[in-house]
């Protein structure tokens, strides 16, 4: 079972190496974690996907609260929110497939962003399920390069 | 001011109101001690940088004040590290300040550059690489304020050479200290009290745990209060020893592994367990899911994270213990609980019977009658400081405190080798108090070369060794638990006596149980320090720690000491 925290912290140096280090050190295995920066200068936005049981999740999110750098941090997996990931993906095209290929991804809402003499790079945002089932289908054609990126998530509503 | 990061150091600790730092120089740290004597702050001198960081967190223990230690890169810093972690298991405020290669030579492998800030990031309460100097000066006061408000924990401030060495327009921070992902207080949520205070009175067997929170919050008169309004037994941690009055009727002692049988089998038995500032370490549970089975909890602490970390609470609150009594004082109904009284008391005198101190004498020297006459002797009245293993159980059970904040040890780490700097530290914060260190031969041995320290320094700290030639707990553990095959454990020992006599401190050593209290009394006579070397039994049930909770049974399972055996005419019956 995977969890989400969020967690607001100062841009300094150093921040990340502490939060994966707590982590680390308490024994949690990290599906994913993403860093930004957010509206207000010197305060970046990690969303952390985490191996856990919702127990298990709360103690650390208040182990990373006690982080001196973390000014906020929430197990968000059971608010309302919006979660999503970028994937850039790499298909072997040739003239007889590429248009097949092409309309999937519009299929998916995907997009192409590069296109070579045998190959396309497709830019898939989305939910995880969705860009899951972007890949399977473009598996059958032969996937050169792919990266996925973390999740980002934000809570629904008006409050911050 | 024009200053340089070396002056702002010691301008920055004086203003912090330090008045004594533990250290020592090296190449990368050399222009902040250039400045030392320009200031009035008095270095004491360690012979390895671990002692600095202990002397440090005794004198925080002894003082309630931030105790620092200083060391150069590298190995100075790395020395620091044990320190460092029993400081943060302990909750224990130390500013560490480290020298650290100069800026643009950090990550290039320089002579003697380690990634200190990176090494103690999982055991510091917080750390800071300073790489510029305009910094520097509110790094230090943020460092102080974090490092003793809210759960106090040790603090490191890594100083490259060319930041010492950098001048800058110093100005003194100003006001106090904000930072935006930091709130030591707490407002305390009034519905979770009231719902305590509920079950508190209705409970028929209630038991309130002390700890370390107690005595750092200087609230064992509100314990009091709190323990005989609601004719509440009270059983002390290990670092909670003096937050509740041993001599007090409603009083069990210690609880957890080697705790008093009487404290264990209340909890055990208990119905409501009310937790004070302590956090169920594994020491004082035995195993959790057997742990205190009919009893509800109610867990106070000024720590967030440490709440429902362990041992799922009824109610949890969230604060500082002086906030959080004085509310439940307000709400807890005057009770009587003569039943339950009387149970306990009956435990009590069956865990009594079995006391060592209760036994015959047979001429061996029993360590348990040793921390007696420690503490008949000196009244009770010194700062104990103990080292890790069999003594410092023996110390826990029988130098029986009635006051707080006299017994300093390594609770949480169980850090040998910390009781003689840590000693130095607490003489030098209470220079007026008597102070002990009690030590076994093998811990004695991790940082005996304090020794010079003290002779340097002039400080009239004692030393108890209790001397049975073995790591005594591990031995322990071998004879209970492994099959009596004592692997690695004897040691062929120095002959202490002349050890200390090299260094110019008064020794003696004592094998025969008569001579103990006279060797005792001698020592507190000596104006200096003195140690006294005591042989005691070695094995089996005399070298033995009782009572022992097995390792992974629950605290009722403990093994109690064997029944004195009877002397018939003359004779020891088998």
């Amino acid at each position: 079972m995977t969890r989400t925290l969020i967690a607001l912290v100062e841009d300094k140096p150093g921040v990340l190496a502490r939060v994966a280090g707590l982590l680390r050190r308490r024994a949690f295995n990290i599906e994913s974690l993403t860093v930004g920066r957010t509206q207000e200068p010197g305060i970046s936005h990690m969303t952390i996907v985490v191996d856990s049981d919702q127990t298990s999740a709360q103690k650390v999110a208040q182990h990373l609260n006690k982080l001196i750098n973390v000014i906020g941090v929430e197990d968000v997996s059971d608010h309302p929110i919006v979660a999503r990931n970028l994937t850039l993906i790499k298909v072997r095209v040739n003239g007889g497939s590429r248009a097949e290929v092409m309309q999937i991804v519009e299929t998916f809402r995907g997009r192409v962003v590069d296109v070579g003499l045998d190959s396309l790079m497709i830019e898939a945002t989305g939910t995880e399920d969705k860009v899951e089932g972007l890949v399977q289908v473009l598996e059958t054609f032969g996937i050169v390069e792919m990266v996925r990126g973390g999740r980002v998530a934000m809570v629904r509503g008006g409050q911050p | 001011m024009r200053r340089t990061g070396a002056q702002i150091v010691w301008e920055m600790l004086a203003r912090e109101g330090v008045e004594v730092v533990f250290g020592m120089p090296g190449g990368a740290i050399l222009d902040t001690y250039h400045c030392l004597q320009d200031y009035n702050i008095r270095h004491v001198l360690v012979r390895h940088e671990q002692g600095a960081a202990h002397a440090a967190d005794g004198y925080a223990r002894a003082s309630g004040r931030v105790g620092v230690a200083i060391a150069t890169s590298g190995p100075g810093a790395t020395n620091l590290v044990t320190g460092i972690a029993t400081a943060m298991m302990d909750s224990s405020p130390i500013v560490c300040i480290t020298g650290q290669t100069a800026t643009h030579l950090i990550g290039s492998d320089a002579f003697q550059e380690a990634d200190v800030t990176g090494i103690t990031l999982p055991i510091t309460k917080h750390n800071y690489l300073v790489t510029d100097v305009d910094d520097l000066a509110g790094i230090i006061h943020e460092a102080f304020y974090i490092a003793r408000s809210g759960r106090p924990g040790p603090v490191l401030i890594d100083l490259p050479k060319d930041v010492q060495q950098a001048e800058t327009d110093f100005a003194p921070p100003e006001g106090e200290v904000r930072l935006p992902g930091y709130q030591p207080t707490h407002r305390l949520d009034a519905e979770q009290i009231r719902r305590a205070a509920e079950l508190v009175n209705s409970a028929e067997r209630p038991v309130i745990l002390a700890g370390h929170g107690v005595l750092m919050s200087g609230t064992a008169h509100l314990v009091r209060q709190l323990a005989e309004r609601m004719e509440a037994v009270v059983s002390v941690t290990l670092l909670g020893k003096g937050a509740f009055p041993h001599a007090h009727p409603l009083s069990l002692g210690m609880m957890g592994m080697h705790g008093e049988a009487c404290a264990n089998q209340a909890i055990q038995e208990a119905d409501l367990l009310l937790a004070l500032g302590m956090r169920f370490d594994d020491r004082v549970t035995g195993t959790t899911e057997r742990y205190a089975p009919n009893a509800r909890k109610v867990h106070v602490d000024a720590d967030a994270a440490e709440l429902n970390k362990i041992v799922p609470t009824d109610v949890a609150i969230l604060g500082d213990l002086r906030d959080v009594l004085g509310e439940l004082l307000a709400l807890v109904q005057p009770a009587g609980r003569g039943q339950w009284l009387e149970q306990v008391g009956v435990w009590r005198r069956q865990g009594r019977a079995r006391d060592v101190l209760a036994g015959p004498q047979n001429g061996h020297l029993l360590a348990p009658r040793v921390i007696d006459s420690l503490r008949e002797e000196t009244q009770g009245d010194a700062i104990v400081v103990a080292d890790v293993g069999q003594h410092q159980m023996w110390t826990a059970l029988y130098y029986e405190l009635d006051c707080p904040n006299a017994l300093i040890t390594s609770g949480g780490l169980g850090t040998m080798g910390f009781a003689l700097p840590a000693a130095i530290g607490a003489q030098i914060a209470q220079p007026g108090k008597e102070v002990w260190a009690i030590a076994g031969d093998g811990g004695f041995q991790m940082t005996l070369q304090e020794l010079g320290t003290l002779i340097q320094e002039g400080l009239p700290v004692k030393i108890a060794l209790i001397n049975n030639s073995y790591l005594g707990m591990v031995r322990q553990w071998q004879e209970m638990f492994y099959d009596g095959r004592y692997e690695s454990t004897y040691l062929v020992n120095p002959d202490f006596v002349r050890l200390a006599e090299a260094y110019g401190i008064p020794a003696r050593r004592v094998r025969d149980p008569g001579d103990v209290s006279a060797a005792i009394a001698s020592a507190r006579r000596e104006p200096g320090p003195a140690l006294i070397e005591f042989e005691v039994a070695r094995e089996g049930e005399e070298g033995n720690v009782y009572p022992i909770v097995p390792p992974g049974a629950a605290l009722h399972q403990m093994i109690l000491r064997p029944e004195p055996r009877v002397r018939l005419a003359g004779t020891l019956e088998a």
